[in-house]
């Protein structure tokens, strides 16, 4: 695996749009070439290499190619969107919309990220060592496709409206999330170690949601059918048992309806 | 003074009968001339390729408020498929472009003139503004009528001339093409959260059946003598075994005959046949009865239809027949937008997903296919796709490619989940017919225009109409054998000519000439009850005053009056 460095040395006066930081883009090309690629700054197109010093080639394909962010990159958005491979290593904080759409890969963020990371996720990994923004793994605005595959781990706090029409792939938070877990889900994982807000499954159909703290305000869509003892990223606890959202027409499998679950831990 | 000369290109015309000649055709400041007309023209070589008139497509909802609804409510529809900036404004959008893109797309295919299939008469000034915002083709929009509380009152008590004097009244306020018809009465029982199902269902508290309505606006429409025939989206849109109220729709119009001077020949235009062409009592045993409507259709003169064609796309269906969307919504479980227009009608948004992997989608795709390749009179059958419902206006060159070749067809069906199912519940796989460039000139600019009674300016190439030239990159003698290759020439024509300028190059839009609003103005004998009428209702039940209700004049972009006389 080759790695490629971009280190932010002239910030840009406005947001920078980074979608074309992708594995996917830089693999086979040289230094040269990949500082040359575009970013946008407001409505300006800029080669990439007006803001960051860019040192090592691109592998030969994305797999083969990681990409390590060095400065205060809060203000760059789209690392990484629509990537299908590769590596990418964010040293600091990041802005909105890291990992939306991606494939496969990995991207490691060591700070803070804004809202919209991960969105419309079908593959692949975001870790976050911070905190994370809104409508994390969440779906794009009016998509009702929302997240199909990857893990998502964010070690500190959410925002609101996380995992919004969540179909599959599995999100672990560290801390708390505010209001609005897995709206409309219709599959996939979702685990709060910490405390959710309120409207946790609002419409929700199908998948789970695991908190490990207190939901401030529960729905009362949801209805406690039991306890059971689960194994939830890699330990074993005991969870009081909810399905819901019983407002919502629910599929059947095997002539039994099926129903989202809740699981809050005792 | 401007000249052109498209030079030796294989014209196809149906409106004077030529078959693909090889012709000159002379352009001389903004029409058709005789090329001895021409004093220093600048030529242009169309040598081995087909020229027809500029594209005419009588059905296609572009502009107005539900379009709009359902550029708000999808914005999942623009996502990576906004194309950088090309032409000089933004184009975004697949189903539901917006309005720059619709006129660029149009432009690219080589259509000048698009007629928006329903205005809600209350919102008339948006649909203008957005005729407006439509770059480069003509517009005209047909209010609906077949829900308006005036029309129902006055065709339940058989007051036909008063019936006439307020659609005159409301072409005028609305600066409107003609009579469009939506679930004639359903639309207005949606309102009661009830539908009207077949055509003797009758309207709750009007107590008039759809059958009435529909005769009484043919009346009504013959009566005024309008360029274009009452435009009808039949009862019962979509359901299993719907081809027996088709039917009935269809018998509606026997012993009518045209009344203009616009040289229309149809008393009634049912439009997206497609989708009123099932048989079947579910959609277990959903099958094509395409056979027994168009046997109707081709038998009877006064009858003009256009496809509907499903393009398997996933696609937006906005239409005024409001408890259909509703209906829709139920079967798909996605978001649904829902709209009442007081005292006028009602509308619906549903996205919707045509898969090849769903047999009734599969089924509804032949069905489509074998009402154009079962008709008899091209002049009489259209190419849409009733955009953006059965699938995108930007599909026109693949439908076009399917009636042009067996091959298409079939490579597209191999791709069906359920396509031995979809043959056994159609006939399209016992079809053999493909169609020619002079039936799809037909189909796509003579035959529209004759329907909309425009012949004197569009959809021929006879000297005098409007120079609205179109030449495709296809070579009449020499057609390619790779039906790709027919969809790639149509989709972007090799030149537009509008207004007698060059619009549109190698596919790429070049200029944007003026583009018209064409309306037609009745004249009309001063009728005191319906103008009492129309006083008392807006006073007592719009919320709006009469005054602010007519489009005012800074509405209305560079208009096109086709006047009509029936004060006589």
């Amino acid at each position: 695996m080759k790695t490629v460095t971009l280190t932010l040395t002239n910030p840009s006066e406005l947001l920078l749009e980074g979608q074309n930081i992708t594995p996917d883009n830089f693999a086979g090309k040289k230094a040269a070439e990949i500082a040359a690629l575009d970013v946008w700054e407001g409505k300006q197109k800029s080669p990439l290499g007006k803001y960051f010093t860019v040192e090592g080639d691109g592998g030969a394909t994305a797999a083969e190619t990681k990409i390590v962010l060095r400065g205060d990159c809060t203000r760059v958005k789209r690392i990484g969107q629509q990537m299908t491979a590769g590596e990418i290593v964010i040293d600091g904080n990041a802005d909105m919309y890291i990992g939306g759409w991606m494939k496969g890969g990995k991207i490691h963020v060591k700070g803070n990220v804004d809202s919209f990371c991960g969105i419309g996720m079908e593959g692949g990994e975001l870790i976050v060592d911070g905190n994370a923004g809104s409508h994390l793994g969440s779906s794009p605005r009016g998509e009702w496709r929302g997240m199909k595959g990857g893990l998502i781990r964010v070690a500190g706090d959410v925002g609101n409206d996380t995992a919004t029409f969540i179909n599959g792939g599995t999100i672990v938070i560290g801390g708390d999330a505010d209001i609005h877990v897995s709206t409309h889900g219709e599959g996939g994982i979702v685990v709060v170690k910490g405390n959710a807000k309120g409207r946790v499954g609002g419409q929700m159909v199908k998948g789970d949601i695991y908190v490990y703290g207190t939901i401030e305000n529960p729905l009362p869509g949801f209805s406690m059918v039991g306890e059971v003892e689960q194994e939830v990223d890699g330990e074993t606890a005991r969870f009081a048992h909810y399905i819901g959202d019983l407002g919502e027409r629910h599929p059947t499998s095997k002539g039994k309806t099926v129903y989202a679950n809740i699981y809050t831990r005792i | 003074m401007s000249e052109l000369l498209i030079r030796n290109g294989f014209v196809f015309d149906p409106l004077q009968g030529i078959k693909g000649d090889r012709m000159d055709i002379g352009v001389k400041d903004g029409k058709i001339v005789e090329t001895s007309a021409l004093a220093s023209p600048k030529t242009i070589d169309a040598a081995g390729m087909t020229v027809m008139a500029g594209g005419v497509d009588i059905h296609s909802h572009v502009v107005g408020p539900k379009v709009n609804v359902g550029r708000l409510f999808r914005p999942e529809d623009k996502l990576f498929k906004s194309p950088l900036k090309r032409c000089s404004r933004m184009e975004m959008g697949f189903s539901v472009p917006s309005t720059f893109k619709t006129g660029y797309d149009y432009a690219r295919m080589g259509y000048v003139f698009v007629n928006e299939a329903a205005m809600p008469p209350l919102h008339s000034p948006h649909v203008h503004e957005e005729i407006r915002d439509t770059p480069i083709i003509d517009n005209a929009a047909m209010p609906v009528f077949g829900n308006n509380w005036f029309t129902l009152e006055y065709l339940k008590n058989n007051e036909i001339e008063n019936n006439a004097a307020y659609t005159a009244w409301l072409l005028r306020a609305t600066r409107g093409f003609g009579i469009k018809v939506v679930n004639p009465g359903g639309s207005e029982a949606w309102g009661w959260g009830l539908n009207c199902v077949n055509i003797h269902d009758p309207v709750p508290y009007f107590d008039i059946t759809p059958a009435e309505i529909v005769k009484g606006l043919i009346e009504t429409n013959e009566h005024l003598g309008l360029p274009h025939s009452v435009h009808l989206h039949a009862n019962n849109l979509g359901n299993p075994g719907n081809y027996v109220d088709t039917l009935e729709s269809l018998k509606l119009a026997e012993g009518y005959a045209p009344k203009n001077d616009f040289g229309r020949e149809q008393v009634l235009h049912l439009t997206h046949l497609q989708f009123h062409s099932y048989g079947g009592d579910s959609w277990g045993n959903f099958e094509s009865r395409s056979k027994d409507v168009m046997d109707y259709v081709n038998t009877h003169d006064n009858i003009t239809v256009d496809m509907g064609q499903v393009t398997l796309d996933e696609t937006t269906t906005m239409t005024a027949d409001g408890p259909f969307e509703h209906h829709l919504c139920s079967l798909n479980h996605l978001k649904w937008a829902n709209v009442d227009v007081e005292l006028e009608t009602a509308a619906g948004v549903v996205p919707y997903i045509y898969s090849p992997k769903i047999k009734v989608c599969t089924i509804q795709w032949a069905v489509g296919l074998e009402i154009a390749l079962y008709a008899k009179d091209p002049m009489r059958t259209f190419v849409t796709t009733d955009h953006p419902n059965a699938g995108p206006f930007t599909r026109y060159p693949q439908v076009i490619a399917w009636l042009m070749s067996r091959a298409a067809r079939d490579a597209t069906m191999k791709t069906f989940k359920w396509l031995d199912k979809t043959i056994d519940a159609t006939s399209i796989d016992s079809i053999d017919r493909e169609l020619g460039l002079y039936e799809i000139a037909q189909m796509t600019r003579a035959g529209p225009a004759k329907a909309l009674g425009v012949t004197n300016t569009y959809g021929g190439l006879a000297p005098g109409m409007d120079a609205d030239i179109a030449v495709y990159a296809l070579n009449p003698e020499d057609m390619p054998s790779d039906p790709a290759a027919i969809e790639k020439a149509f989709a972007r024509c090799a030149l537009l000519v509008k207004d007698g300028i060059v619009t549109v190059q190698n596919g790429e839009v070049v200029a944007e000439p003026a583009k018209r609003t064409v309306w037609v103005d009745v004249k009309v004998p001063e009728n005191a009850q319906v103008q009492r009428d129309i006083y008392e209702h807006f006073l007592r039940h719009y919320s709006v005053k009469l005054d602010n209700y007519s489009l005012f004049e800074e509405h209305l972009h560079n208009p096109r009056v086709i006047e009509v006389d029936a004060t006589e």
